[in-house]
């Protein structure tokens, strides 16, 4: 099964840039579906990029996060060729984890 | 008692039977402006060109006449009428003018 | 009282006059290429500082602030996803074994640019959409809901290996097919819906002008983005979506999906867009 994350890194210098897609619903539990009931609320909670054992970047999201969030930001201190890991945990315990490298 | 008879028994079934047609009419002109105005969308539709909101107005009038509000009903229902009739006639205008929008 | 008044209004704006010019063609021959050429001058005029190509980016052609925002969305496509999914379903075999490609030529791959055609031995348009639906009850399969998320993806990855392709729209030498292209032509310039607007009112009137908080896209190149990610959709829109919901936004009772006037559109507005790239599948606010 395909991963819900596609991620783009690219170290330029000491500053790597990366861009991440991820395949999510994202219902806040707030909409109604055609027949008048509430989709019950399915929304990533974290979301965390790791890079030789550090977590460099966390998102702490929630309902209010749209469907299929991007999302973007740099860090220093990654080379070209390193391991970059994604991951995220939604509010239903469910998850994801992508290992992409650093281009 | 006995001198209402035959007659007086006639009187009293007969102003039952005006009470019932009283009651009976508002409900048969809704059917007859309802019918109207669904034959209209009908012709609307043969054109490809009904309006959403003669859908919703056609609707609005069925659930007035659901409720028993009979005049309210009736008036709806010859409101989708009219929009079902202003959507026939911009198609048949349209047939004739379009052409003028053309860029040349 | 309110309900009189919205008649009387759409009363009116059927006695409205046209804005444009309103030189009462006698020639009732149908001459695709004098419009062609017509249609083309009056953007590249009404714009002139826009390359030709970039038409068939729609909004973005017209404001640069949408632009900036655009490109940056474009570097991480939300689209991506049911161009990978399209991808899969394209490789993945029929019960009977056979796939998308043997249905088309080339394989299928890079030929969306020649869609649509008008088909001799059916007598009608054909677009792509239509295609792979034939395609698919050829081989025994279901065929898929033209407003929905698996023909999007399908449409959305034939779309991206035909990029930067130029349009290849013909008409034959053949009445139906002429025939064909002006009832598309009529389409796009009958006004309809309680609203009163045709598709011209908006994308050849009013292209880079505002409708709420939207950006007009110009006609011309309009058809070169499909499928397309609309962020208002938060998701895939088919060419059907997207000519249903503009029917309905104009109050006018949509036709079903790949109805013969929907694809009458298509063939006219595709033909329109001759030479022009394919740019889908395409990412609208």
């Amino acid at each position: 099964m395909a991963s819900t994350i596609r991620v783009r890194a690219v170290a330029s210098g000491d500053t790597t840039e990366v861009q991440a897609l991820v395949q999510h619903p994202m219902d806040s539990g707030f909409v109604k579906d055609a027949k008048g009931q509430l989709i019950p609320p399915h929304y990533i909670e974290v979301m965390e990029f790791q890079h030789g054992g550090k977590t460099v970047f966390t998102a702490f999201w929630g309902p209010a996060v749209a469907k299929d969030p991007y999302i973007k930001f740099s860090f220093k201190g990654a080379h070209k060729g390193d391991d970059l890991t994604i991951s995220w945990v939604d509010n239903k315990g469910q998850s994801d984890s992508l290992v992409g490298k650093i281009l | 008692m006995r001198r209402l008879g035959m007659i007086g028994l006639a009187v009293i079934f007969s102003i039952g039977g005006f009470a019932n047609a009283a009651l009976a009419a508002p409900a048969d002109d809704f059917q007859a402006a309802l019918a109207k105005a669904e034959a209209a969308n009908k012709q609307a539709g043969a054109l490809k060109n009904q309006w959403t909101t003669t859908a919703q107005e056609l609707k609005t009038a069925q659930a007035a006449a659901a409720a028993g509000h009979y005049d309210e009903a009736i008036k709806d229902a010859q409101h989708a009428l009219a929009l079902a009739e202003a959507s026939i006639a911009q198609a048949k205008e349209q047939a004739a003018v379009w052409k003028q929008a053309v860029v040349r | 009282m309110r309900r009189a008044v919205m008649l009387g209004l759409a009363m009116l704006a059927l006695a409205a006059p046209y804005a444009l010019a309103a030189e009462s063609q006698a020639a009732d021959a149908v001459n695709p290429q004098a419009d062609f050429k017509a249609f083309r001058k009056y953007f590249t005029e009404r714009f002139p500082k826009v390359p030709l190509n970039d038409f068939v980016n729609g909004p973005y052609s017209m404001d640069a602030g949408l632009r900036k925002q655009w490109e940056e969305i474009d570097a991480f496509p939300p689209y991506q996803f049911a161009v990978d999914k399209g991808k899969e379903m394209f490789a993945t075999p029929f019960a009977d074994g056979k796939t998308y490609a043997d249905c088309f030529p080339d394989k299928g791959i890079g030929i969306r640019q020649n869609y649509p055609y008008f088909d001799g031995k059916s007598g009608e348009v054909i677009t792509l959409d239509v295609a792979l639906n034939q395609c698919r009850e050829a081989n025994g399969e279901k065929p898929l809901d033209y407003s929905k998320d698996d023909m999007a993806a399908l449409t959305a990855y034939m779309a991206f290996t035909s990029r930067g392709k130029p349009f290849d729209i013909k008409i034959p030498d053949d009445p139906r097919a002429l025939a064909a292209y002006q009832k598309g032509e009529e389409y796009f310039y009958t006004r309809r819906g309680q609203l009163n607007l045709s598709c011209a009112s908006c994308h050849v009137q009013n292209p880079g002008g505002h409708l709420r908080t939207e950006v007009l896209a110009p006609a011309l190149g309009i058809v070169a983005a499909l499928p397309i990610y609309r962020s208002e959709w938060g998701g895939m829109g088919t060419t059907s979506r997207r000519l249903t919901s503009c029917n309905s936004q104009v109050r006018a009772t949509p036709l079903k999906p790949e109805d013969e006037q929907y694809r009458d559109l298509e063939y006219y507005l595709s033909y329109m867009s001759n030479g022009l790239p394919i740019s889908g599948p395409g990412a609208r606010p």
